[in-house]
């Protein structure tokens, strides 16, 4: 597969990776948050935190949509289809979260809710036009990449005079939530989270462009390399973060220059600013309330509005005392860190959102990374 | 002057057209009709011609049997390559076979909803027929239901096979030792990518088929060529290599460490998971199977594989470790290590 | 952070849609997002839409940058004794 297959070469990895061996300077530490759950889940599953040198380290940060949705939001998708027998369409990844009184969209839909998987926001279209008697709500999570998506739906469902039709929003912004970890205790005066360099988002800054991360080089004077997702580009923003952590510089970089420009995508920012505006504010798991951080539906849109259509109240629900999800995700603690790892909180039965998502720093660990916690004995050749 | 005798004051089933309903369930008339017209003229053999409930066959001497049962639920019932009919005698064949056991015959069940068209049956049917035949392994007894409309997803089909195993033959899932090699017959994820495919949200044109197939004479085949060497046979079926040898490796006992590089996959399978956001060694297969073998017998095992029509891309994927953990480890393509786990919950495209 | 994926976009079709191919899988997804892309283009595809496309001028380059460090051992191997 083009642009893909030739972006994860073995042997261009193992010199990029002697080039880090090189470039590093010992006996100091680097420390560099990956944002996005889709740099999480490379990482882990191409095996690269065993080709970067002891003394990089990679922080987990917030950047799963799934993982930062709060267990409230959920709770009122769960409750539309529960009480209100609405179909309620949502993409796989939020299937499985748990939520309250024991209850996940899965377990809801065992239990008599007219659940459905979509792939994208056009097919819970069609699923509206197809079942015109029924309400259809689109259950809406996603950084900025998947904002437009969902913004052409609203345009369109309007376009095509439908009746029967909203969304929830859940949509967040990428610079809010960095912006919230950098000015987090840990991070601005405590340091016990030291982080040098981010690995900026790859498919957000499609949309958004590298323009808007060039506030925290300048603001907090931490370097920032835009990746794409293939491991080989993982490994280079690495390379190109450490050259700038050593040369002193706080720059934005492109790494993922065949797909990402300063400007970003200005059909897709003006479509979602013709139906989304900003909340003042949204609860983030986790991170708790962060301001100017998600979308809600413009007034002009209001009939697309599932909040308003049906009166939805958002109660916000505290996490499981022993869930480590919310300091895992500013990257104050690693999943190992969490007393419930891998005994109570599992893949099969996860306590937290981490563990749900495949790039949930948790779910990653378990599934790719545990094995090295445990020293393995002798093996044969 | 001859006169014809009317037989039975019976009309012929109306298959273009008919439709199951509760009556053919109820065990009457209409009943024995469908099983005659419908079941027995086509998977046709002197058990079933009987007309008993139950079918009679001698015991073969020496040797064990082996037993195996399977439901299966597929969605949708036919899909490129298969369809639910083929689907049921191939993986019952295969469970009884993956004992090293030579299959010997079928039981079917089916679970029919009211309204099912009977076209499509006798298409299930058929296909099960044409199966059984080719794979030389007969449908002796069988029974069928019906449900209520709404109760069922057209048709559910449950097989229970018989064989038996020559002595002195010990193949099962305990026996992987630490140095022990991996061997897989051929591409993996065709059959699970065949049948997203045709799920109304993921609907994506490809020219995967299903592999759905008998691999009872593949078995036969790598036996003869090393009969003491093969230690485990197993077939990745829902859930995927990962899984099977996830299984294995906890009855074992064992740890396994995989190539990545060496296991096959077509490129448009690869494709339709990048784009789902899936990992081929989760996805179904149903015409594949795994061996784990002693270190001397695997070019012999390879070599009688690939000779077998299915088993041309057999290729050595990996072998047994000592691993107190039981982990299956993979060197990926990209030169690190990673853990291949248990799959959690259902493989759901994702969209981050 | 979203999976998207390039895929090569092989045809045009009417209301904003089109068909791309990766690996010889063919899908129809939405083109809204990007107007003026071309057959023969490669796009990036997120949850059934095209949401950027792929300079292939630039994906050289990136791909020359990872072949630099390939020379510059070269180079290092020559100069060192």
């Amino acid at each position: 597969m083009k642009y893909i297959d030739e972006f994860r070469d073995g042997d261009i990895a193992r010199k990029i990776a002697e080039r880090l061996a090189d470039e590093v300077q010992p006996g100091r530490n680097y420390s560099f948050m990956e944002f996005c759950g889709g740099h999480t889940h490379a990482i882990s599953r191409y095996g690269i935190a065993e080709l970067l040198p002891k003394n990089v380290r990679m922080v987990h940060g917030p950047g799963c949509p799934v993982c930062v949705l709060p267990i409230g939001r959920i709770d009122l998708a769960i409750q539309l289809a529960l009480e209100s027998n609405v179909i309620v369409c949502t993409y796989g990844d939020t299937m499985r979260v748990p939520a309250s009184n024991g209850l996940s969209l899965v377990k809801a839909k065992a239990r008599g809710g007219d659940i459905r998987m979509v792939y994208s926001a056009a097919d819970a279209l069609t699923i509206a036009r197809q079942n015109p008697e029924r309400e259809v709500v689109f259950f809406a999570i996603g950084f900025e990449t998947t904002t437009p998506p969902t913004a052409l739906a609203i345009r369109d469902a309007q376009r095509q005079g439908l009746k029967n039709f909203t969304v929830l929003s859940c949509h967040v912004l990428t610079p809010s939530a960095i912006t919230h970890i950098l000015e987090s205790p840990e991070v601005r005066q405590y340091g016990t989270v030291p982080i040098d360099g981010f690995i900026g988002p790859a498919h957000v800054s499609i949309t958004i462009g590298s323009g808007p991360y060039e506030h925290f080089a300048e603001e907090y004077r931490k370097p920032v390399v835009i990746a794409g997702f293939e491991p080989l580009d993982v490994m280079q923003a690495v390379l190109m973060l450490v050259r700038q952590v050593n040369e002193g510089r706080c720059e934005v970089e492109n790494e993922f220059s065949r797909a990402v420009d300063r400007d970003g995508n200005f059909s897709a920012q003006a479509l979602v600013s013709e139906v989304f505006e900003l909340r003042t504010s949204f609860e983030w798991r986790g991170l708790g309330e962060v301001p100017y951080s998600a979308l809600k539906i413009r007034p002009a849109f209001a009939e697309f509005d599932a909040e308003r259509r049906f009166s939805l109240d958002y109660r916000p629900v505290a996490d499981n005392k022993a869930c480590e999800c919310g300091a895992i995700l500013r990257g104050v603690k690693k999943p190992t860190d969490c007393k419930i790892f891998g005994t109570v909180c599992t893949p099969e039965n996860p306590v937290g959102s981490c563990m749900v998502s495949s790039e949930g720093a948790c779910a990653a660990h378990y599934s790719y990374g545990r094995f090295r916690d445990i020293a393995i004995v002798a093996e044969t050749a | 002057m001859t006169t014809m005798t009317k037989k039975n004051y019976l009309r012929p089933l109306d298959i273009k057209h008919g439709r199951i309903d509760m009556g053919h369930g109820a065990g009457g008339r209409a009943a024995a009709q469908l099983i005659e017209e419908l079941f027995v003229t086509a998977l046709d053999n002197p058990y079933l011609r009987q007309g008993d409930d139950s079918a009679s066959f001698a015991i073969p001497v020496g040797g064990r049997m082996v037993m195996a049962t399977d439901g299966h639920v597929v969605s949708p019932l036919f899909f490129p390559g298969g369809d639910i009919g083929c689907l049921s005698v191939h993986g019952t064949i295969n469970d009884v076979a993956m004992s090293g056991a030579q299959p010997l015959y079928l039981a079917a069940s089916f679970i029919i909803e009211e309204g099912f068209p009977l076209n499509e049956l006798k298409r299930i049917v058929d296909s099960m027929a044409a199966a059984a035949r080719e794979a030389g392994v007969p449908v002796i007894t069988g029974d069928t239901k019906v449900v209520e409309r709404g109760k069922g997803d057209g048709v559910f089909i449950s097989t229970t096979g018989v064989g038996v195993v020559a002595p002195g033959v010990d193949i099962a899932g305990v026996n992987a030792r630490p140095g022990d090699v991996i061997l897989l017959s051929g591409t993996i994820g065709d059959h699970g990518v065949a049948i997203l495919s045709k799920r109304e949200s993921l609907d994506f044109e490809t020219t995967i088929e299903s592999d759905t197939a008998a691999l009872h004479t593949l078995v036969a085949a790598m036996l003869q060529a090393d009969p003491g060497g093969v230690r485990v046979l197993r077939d990745p079926t829902r859930g995927g290599l990962a899984t099977t040898l996830n299984e294995i490796a906890g009855q074992s006992g064992v740890g396994m460490v995989l190539e990545e590089a060496a296991i096959p996959v077509l490129p448009q399978v690869d494709a339709a998971c990048e784009l789902l956001g899936l990992d081929p060694l989760y996805i179904a297969n149903e015409g594949k199977l795994i061996a784990i073998c002693s270190p001397e017998s695997a070019d012999a095992l390879l070599l009688a594989m690939r000779k077998h029509p299915l088993g041309g891309q057999a290729v050595r994927i990996g072998t047994v470790t000592e691993d107190p953990h039981h982990f299956v480890q993979m060197n990926t393509r990209f030169g690190g290590r990673r853990v291949v786990d248990w799959l959690s919950g259902e493989q759901l495209p994702r969209i981050c | 952070m979203c999976l998207a994926i390039p895929a090569k976009l092989v045809e045009l079709l009417a209301n904003e849609q089109a068909i791309v191919n990766l690996g010889g899988i063919r899908k129809e997804i939405s083109v809204a997002l990007v107007p003026g892309v071309a057959v023969g283009d490669y796009v990036i595809v997120h949850v059934g839409h095209a949401i950027g496309r792929i300079d292939p001028e630039e994906a050289e380059r990136t791909l020359a940058l990872f072949g630099e460090i390939a020379e510059f051992e070269a180079q290092q191997a020559e100069i060192a004794p």
